[in-house]
């Protein structure tokens, strides 16, 4: 039923790259659960174009440095 | 686990108790008497009123056993909310549609009302089994 996503993200990197951020700090800041940044991170839950761009600016860098597409440059559609 | 994760917990595990009871008290009944004068409305009634209250008692319980740390709604259960309704529905729609031939060939009100309920009950376990899916092996949608 749940086909695994293609898309990878940095947000546990990002977190201590921020000061050890918590999952809870993160959820706080952006409006949602604990369980659904731990769904995020894990690549359970592909999170919405408006959250990911909350993510993106609470460590205050470029949507594609949070979330990765594979085949990106590589000629894969 | 979340509070809406815990909440589908406790509905899916109510429903279906109660439908498993429901089961047990009519299916002695029938054993003993002609399905046609089976008393089965107040048993029906008792039943869909006691998964009510159940429901609303076991999520208390559950709560104050292991409290979640927020009961806050996100978008994410909103998501796996309208995902297994989505996923569900076609059992209502069954029911609603064997009922209907079935009223309409004449069956007897016990087999007419038994397959509704049937109908709801797997609405509710089917959905709750799918939001639960959802919850622990993901959810991804596909957008197009």
């Amino acid at each position: 039923m749940a086909k695994p996503t293609r898309i990878t993200n940095s947000i546990r990197a990002l977190r201590f790259a921020s000061g050890e951020m918590t999952q809870a700090d993160l959820a706080q800041r952006i409006g949602v659960t604990r369980q659904t940044i731990i769904a995020i991170e894990q690549g359970r839950y592909s999170p919405s174009l408006e959250i990911a761009f909350q993510i993106a600016q609470v460590f205050r860098v470029p949507l594609d440095a949070v979330f990765q597409y594979p085949g990106d440059g590589d000629g894969k559609r | 686990m979340s509070y809406e994760e815990k909440g589908t917990w406790v509905y899916l595990v109510t429903s279906a108790g109660a439908y498993a009871v429901y089961l047990v008290i009519i299916i002695g009944r029938m054993l003993s008497t002609p399905v046609g004068q089976v008393p089965y409305v107040a048993v029906l009634l008792w039943a869909t009123g006691a998964s009510i209250v159940a429901s609303i008692v076991g999520r208390t319980l559950v709560e104050t056993a292991r409290p979640t740390e927020s009961r806050r709604t996100d978008v994410r259960d909103r998501e796996i909310y309208r995902f297994g309704e989505y996923a569900s529905r076609w059992f209502i729609v069954a029911g609603a549609g064997a009922a209907l031939f079935m009223a309409m060939a004449r069956w007897d009100y016990f087999w007419i009302a038994n397959v509704i309920y049937l109908g709801f009950v797997l609405w509710a376990v089917v959905g709750s089994a799918v939001k639960l899916v959802a919850y622990r092996r993901g959810l991804q949608l596909r957008h197009g």
